[in-house]
């Protein structure tokens, strides 16, 4: 039962994922057209709201359920991973029109070729943990 | 209660974004989706290959439920709360895309040139869908995460190599869209 809220709170990502059309190929591309503000609008008020509040629980020490202080773990400061890492997921991200996320809402909205591009994700994931020690990081 | 059928406008997908968010923080836990295709790849063995995979994934239970969770709530939304899943975009993108042979746009969710079932058997759109996958899987990794991980949690943390990796995903969906689909498609 444990695991119980947290199906839930992927049922509700799921549901935004579609219903807001970010998983969406066509608002992907649109949004790298800079034809509309629908995307920029979903992540800028999800980033407001998210400086926002990750502000005010840190400001006030807030706890998670367990009564655990919550933690925010900094990225280790590197500039060649982030930036070539970003750039190759960001290829990707236009090509297939969706990012890891969308990808599980889009099998069970029922668009089984995207299975394909989950097939790819997973061996792409695994090419990297091969080659990860070759890489700039 | 129509308009939860129709398109949720930005302003209500972002805050409930940031919602679930905070919801996995008072969970104790962070959003991010990628980390999960290292998980399976744990799950399927991949440990005996690359030391990467070399970890405790059972830990990481709690995301993989967030996956299921997204499955199920992707089914929700298409078969009960859509009516017409017509994406409504610009005539301008309709126009440009439709001169790159995407006929189903502005009609449909998404391309039916990559998406319909008859995908399965067209080697172009195996292709792509394939390619864009690997670059997604192996480029959300070695940047540490992807756009739940860095564009949402990791600004929201207001984390420079966040602020990169973002500019990084602008840097290559622009570069795919502008120059690369005229060759491609």
């Amino acid at each position: 039962m444990k695991y119980l809220k947290f199906v839930l709170i992927g049922i509700a990502f799921g549901i935004v994922m579609f219903k807001s059309e970010a998983a969406s190929w066509f608002r992907i591309y649109e949004m790298f057209q800079f034809q509309s503000f629908h995307m920029y609008g979903i992540i800028g008020s999800a980033l407001f709201l998210g400086v926002l509040g990750t502000y005010l629980i840190k400001k006030y020490k807030l706890k998670s359920i367990d009564g655990e202080p919550i933690k925010f773990t900094p990225k280790d400061k590197s500039f060649s991973r982030y930036m070539f890492g970003g750039i190759l997921f960001g290829l990707g991200w236009a090509l297939a029109g969706s990012c890891p996320g969308p990808i599980y809402t889009l099998v069970g909205a029922g668009y089984l070729p995207i299975l394909v591009t989950l097939a790819g994700a997973l061996i792409g994931t695994f090419i990297y943990g091969l080659l990860r020690h070759k890489l700039p990081h | 209660m129509d308009w939860i059928y129709e398109p949720w406008p930005w302003y209500v997908a972002g805050p409930f974004i940031a919602a679930i968010m905070f919801l996995l923080l008072f969970g104790g836990k962070n959003f991010g989706m990628s980390s999960n295709l290292r998980t399976m790849c744990s799950i399927g063995g991949a440990g005996k290959k690359a030391d990467f995979f070399a970890f405790d994934w059972k830990a990481q239970r709690w995301n993989l439920m967030v996956v299921v969770g997204a499955v199920i709530g992707g089914f929700i939304a298409a078969n009960f709360l859509s009516k017409d899943p017509a994406v409504d975009i610009n005539p301008e993108t309709v126009s440009t895309l439709e001169g790159l042979g995407f006929q189903s746009a502005g009609k449909a969710y998404l391309p039916d040139e990559l998406f319909a079932t008859g995908a399965f058997t067209d080697p172009k759109a195996l292709a792509i869908l394939l390619i864009g996958g690997l670059l997604i899987g192996f480029g959300a990794r070695y940047a540490g995460g992807c756009t739940s991980g860095h564009a949402i949690s990791g600004l929201s943390n207001l984390q420079l190599p966040s602020l990169i990796a973002v500019i990084g995903f602008f840097i290559g969906g622009l570069v795919m869209i502008h120059f690369l689909f005229p060759l491609i498609f």
